[in-house]
C-alpha cells in the first residue's frame, strides 16, 4: 500500500513537472535583468527608474515583442547597498540566466557590479551612475547612457559665466558619485578662476546636515554645489533654509526630481538650480517630442507621480537601448548583445543614444553623450534656463 | 563665533531628540535588561503613525502627534505581552534574539505597507526660520526641542516621583520582594516597556516631519540610542539625557571643525574614550549586589 502510494505521488510529480516544462517552453520570454535600489536611501529614484523600464517593456510587448518573443523584466532590489548590488547581479546572471542587465543606479552600486560582468561576460546598460571611473576602468561590458560627472562639468562650463560664480563650496554625498562630482566640477571651476572653498561630505543615510551647512554658511562663498539624490537633497534644501542660508544652490547628478523637491521642500526649494538630463516640462524642447509625449502620457495613465519623470526616462531609455540591441543582434545572447550595443544609434528621450569608446585601449567601455539642461525653481515652478 | 553659536543651537535641538531616544531605551535596556533591538523600529513606527493619522486621515498635526505616541505605547505593550512575557526568566541572549526577530519583522512590515520610498509630513509651522542676530533656527525644530524637553521632564517625574515609578524601580531591583509587597509584576513589565516604546515613538513622530520617513530610519536611531545609554550609564535617566546631548555635541563639532565625512564616527569615538576611563558609563546606577 505504501509502495503504491509512493508510485502515485511519483507519477503526479512527473506529470506536474512535464506540464511546468511545457508551459515554460511555450511562454519562453527574453529576460532582461534590472538591478535597482528599491529600498534604502535611493528607494525613490530606483523605483522611478523601474517604472520607466516597465513602460518601455509594455510598449515593446504591445508591438509584438522582440524576435517573436515577449520580453520579461526580472527586477531585483539592490537595497542601495553595493554588496547587495553585486549579489543581485550574480543572482540575475546565474539564477535567472539573463543575457543583459540594466543597472545599478548609483556609482558605488554599479562599480560593485562591474567585476561580475567581467566574470560572466554579460553586458550592462548603466542608466544613472555618473562617476567617471565607471567607463575608464577598462570594463568592456559597460554601456552608459547617463553623463559622467566630467561631462556634466564640461557642459556646465558654458553655463557658468551667466551665473557669475566667484567662489563655490561643495556639499556632496560620501560615495564615488559625490566625491567624483566634487573633483570634476572643482577642476573645471579652478580652470575658470573660480575659487573652490569647502568640500563637505554627507553620509548617504545621513538625515541631518545642519553641521555641514552651518560651516558653509560661515564662509564667503556665493554658491553651494550639491550632489545627492532627491531624498537627501530635500533635507539639504529644508535645512539650508532653516539656517537662513541665502547662497545660490546648484545641484548636479540628474537625480533631483525637481517636482518632488517642490512638493516636499516647498518654499525652501525656491531659487535652487538643478542640472538635469531631461526636461519633461517642455516636451517640445526635447530631441524627440513625440516619444517624450508618449512616455509622459503613459506615466500619467499609470497614476505615477509626475515628479519621477526626470529620473524615470532613463529606465525607459535603458530598456529601449537593450531591446534595440537584441533586435539587431538577432538572438538574446550576451556576446551578440554586447556587439550590437556598440552599433547602437537611435533617438532616446534625451538625444541620440550612440556609444563612444572610453577607457584603456582594447577594453573600452561605451559612453553615450546626452543633453544637459539647467533649470531653476522660481515660486515653486520650474523654469528652463541656459541650454 | 557665529558658526560656533549655530553649532551649539543645532546641538541642543538634535541632543534633545537623542535624549528622548536614550531615555526610552534606558528604561527597557538599562532597567528591564532587555536588549531591545526593536527600539529603532518603534521610532519609525511613531513616524509612520504620525504620517497615517496626520496626512492620510488628515487629523490636526498636534493631535496626530499625541495619537502617534499613544499608538507607540500600545505597540510596546503588545510586544511585551506577546513576545517578552513568554520569555520571562529566559536569559538575556534569548530575549535579544527575539527582539532582533521583532526588528526584522517590523522593518519589513513597514516596507511592505508603506513601500521603500520616503514619505514627508508637512507641518503648520512657518517655513521661514526664526532669526536672532546671526543665528537661525526653524520653528519646527524649536517646537521639537520644547516638546522633547517636556517629555524628558515628564519621564523623570514619572520614574522618580510617582508610585508607578517606585514600583518599577522596585520590580527591577528585586522581582520577588516587589511581588511579595503586592506589586503587580506583569503589569509593571508591560508598563515599563510601553513607556519606553512610547518615548521612542514620540522621538520618531517629532523627527519624522523634520527629516523624511523611511523604513530604514530606525537603524541609525537604534544604534545611537544604544550608544547614548551606554555612554550615560545603564538605567540612568539623567545619564541618558546628558548622553544624548553629548553625542549631539560630538557629532556637531566633529562635523563642523574636524571632518564631516566622519560625523557619525565622532560620537562613537567619544564613547570609546568614556568607556576606557569609566567602563560603567558616566552616570551608572549603583548595581545592587546579591
Amino acid at each position: 500500500m505504501k509502495r503504491a502510494h509512493g508510485l502515485i505521488t511519483g507519477a503526479a510529480l512527473a506529470a506536474a513537472m512535464s506540464t511546468a516544462l511545457a508551459t515554460g517552453a511555450a511562454a519562453q520570454t527574453i529576460k532582461i535583468g534590472v538591478n535597482e535600489p528599491l529600498t534604502g536611501p535611493f528607494a525613490a529614484s530606483g523605483t522611478y527608474v523601474v517604472n520607466g523600464a516597465k513602460i518601455a517593456a509594455d510598449e515593446i510587448n504591445a508591438k509584438g515583442g522582440l524576435l517573436g518573443r515577449k520580453i520579461e523584466l526580472v527586477i531585483e532590489d539592490n537595497k542601495s547597498n553595493p554588496t547587495e548590488a553585486a549579489a543581485v547581479a550574480e543572482k540575475l546572471i546565474t539564477g535567472d540566466k539573463v543575457p543583459v542587465i540594466m543597472g545599478a543606479w548609483g556609482s558605488s552600486l554599479t562599480l560593485a557590479v562591474m567585476p561580475k560582468l567581467m566574470e560572466y561576460k554579460v553586458p550592462m546598460v548603466v542608466e544613472t551612475s555618473s562617476s567617471s571611473k565607471i567607463t575608464t576602468s577598462g570594463n568592456s561590458y559597460i554601456f552608459r547612457i547617463s553623463p559622467p560627472s566630467s561631462v556634466e562639468a564640461t557642459e556646465f562650463k558654458a553655463i557658468m559665466p551667466s551665473l557669475g560664480i566667484k567662489k563655490a563650496d561643495f556639499l556632496v554625498i560620501n560615495n564615488d558619485w559625490g566625491r567624483g562630482s566634487a573633483e570634476d566640477f572643482g577642476k573645471i571651476m579652478k580652470a575658470q578662476n573660480i575659487q573652490v572653498g569647502l568640500v563637505e561630505i554627507m553620509d548617504q543615510a545621513a538625515q541631518d546636515m545642519s553641521a555641514q551647512l552651518a560651516k558653509i554658511k560661515a564662509t564667503d562663498s556665493d554658491t553651494i554645489m550639491v550632489t545627492t539624490a532627491v531624498e537627501q537633497l530635500t533635507l539639504v534644501l529644508k535645512q539650508a533654509a532653516a539656517l537662513g542660508i541665502t547662497k545660490r544652490i546648484v545641484t548636479t547628478g540628474g537625480s533631483q526630481n525637481p517636482d518632488q523637491l517642490i512638493e516636499q521642500a516647498g518654499a525652501a526649494a525656491n531659487g535652487s538650480m538643478h542640472l538635469t538630463t531631461f526636461a519633461p516640462w517642455y516636451p517640445d524642447k526635447t530631441p524627440d517630442p513625440a516619444a517624450t509625449k508618449y512616455f509622459l502620457g503613459e506615466w500619467k495613465k499609470r497614476g505615477y507621480a509626475i515628479a519621477g519623470a526626470t529620473e524615470s526616462f532613463r529606465g525607459y531609455d535603458g530598456i529601449r537601448t537593450i531591446a534595440n540591441a537584441i533586435q539587431r543582434a538577432g538572438k538574446a545572447e550576451p556576446a551578440a548583445i554586447t556587439d550590437a550595443l556598440w552599433t547602437t544609434d537611435f533617438p532616446g528621450l534625451n538625444g541620440q543614444i550612440k556609444f563612444q569608446k572610453q577607457g584603456p585601449a582594447g577594453k573600452e567601455s561605451g559612453q553615450s553623450m546626452p543633453n544637459l539642461y539647467l533649470i531653476k525653481i522660481v515660486n515653486e515652478k520650474i523654469v528652463l534656463s541656459g541650454s | 563665533m557665529t558658526e560656533l553659536l549655530q553649532h551649539i543651537v543645532n546641538t541642543l535641538i538634535l541632543g534633545s531628540t537623542y535624549a528622548l531616544l536614550g531615555i526610552g531605551l534606558t528604561l527597557i535596556f538599562g532597567i528591564m535588561r532587555v536588549v531591545n533591538f526593536a527600539h529603532g523600529e518603534l521610532y519609525s513606527f511613531g513616524a509612520y503613525a504620525l504620517y497615517f493619522v496626520g496626512v492620510m486621515l488628515g487629523l490636526n498635526f498636534f493631535l496626530a502627534l499625541i495619537v502617534a505616541v499613544v499608538l507607540g505605547c500600545f505597540a510596546g505593550a503588545l510586544i511585551e505581552v506577546v513576545l517578552l512575557r513568554p520569555m520571562r526568566g529566559a536569559d538575556i541572549d534569548t530575549t535579544m534574539l527575539v527582539m532582533i526577530g521583532a526588528m526584522i519583522v517590523m522593518q519589513n512590515g513597514e516596507q511592505f505597507v508603506w513601500g521603500g520610498v520616503a514619505k514627508s509630513v508637512s507641518t503648520p509651522f512657518p517655513e521661514l526660520p526664526l532669526v536672532i542676530g546671526s543665528i537661525s533656527v526653524s520653528w519646527l525644530r524649536l517646537f521639537v526641542f520644547c516638546a522633547a524637553l517636556a517629555l524628558i521632564g515628564v519621564s523623570y517625574l514619572l520614574i522618580n516621583r510617582t508610585k508607578l515609578g517606585k514600583a518599577m524601580r522596585a520590580t527591577f531591583q528585586d522581582r520577588d520582594a516587589a511581588s511579595l509587597m503586592g506589586v503587580n509584576i506583569q503589569f509593571i513589565y508591560m508598563a515599563t516597556f510601553a513607556i519606553g516604546s512610547s518615548l521612542a515613538a514620540a522621538a520618531g513622530a517629532l523627527l519624522g516631519p523634520v527629516y523624511v520617513i523611511s523604513p530604514q530610519m530606525g537603524n541609525l536611531a537604534s544604534l545611537k540610542a544604544f550608544a547614548i545609554v551606554i555612554l550615560g550609564g545603564l538605567g540612568s535617566i539623567g545619564g541618558a539625557t546628558i548622553g544624548g546631548f553629548l553625542l549631539a555635541l560630538a557629532e556637531e563639532l566633529g562635523a563642523g571643525y574636524v571632518s564631516s565625512g566622519y560625523r557619525d564616527a565622532m560620537g562613537f569615538l567619544i564613547i570609546i574614550v568614556v568607556l576606557l576611563f569609566k567602563p560603567t558609563g558616566l552616570f551608572a546606577r549603583a548595581e545592587r549586589i546579591g
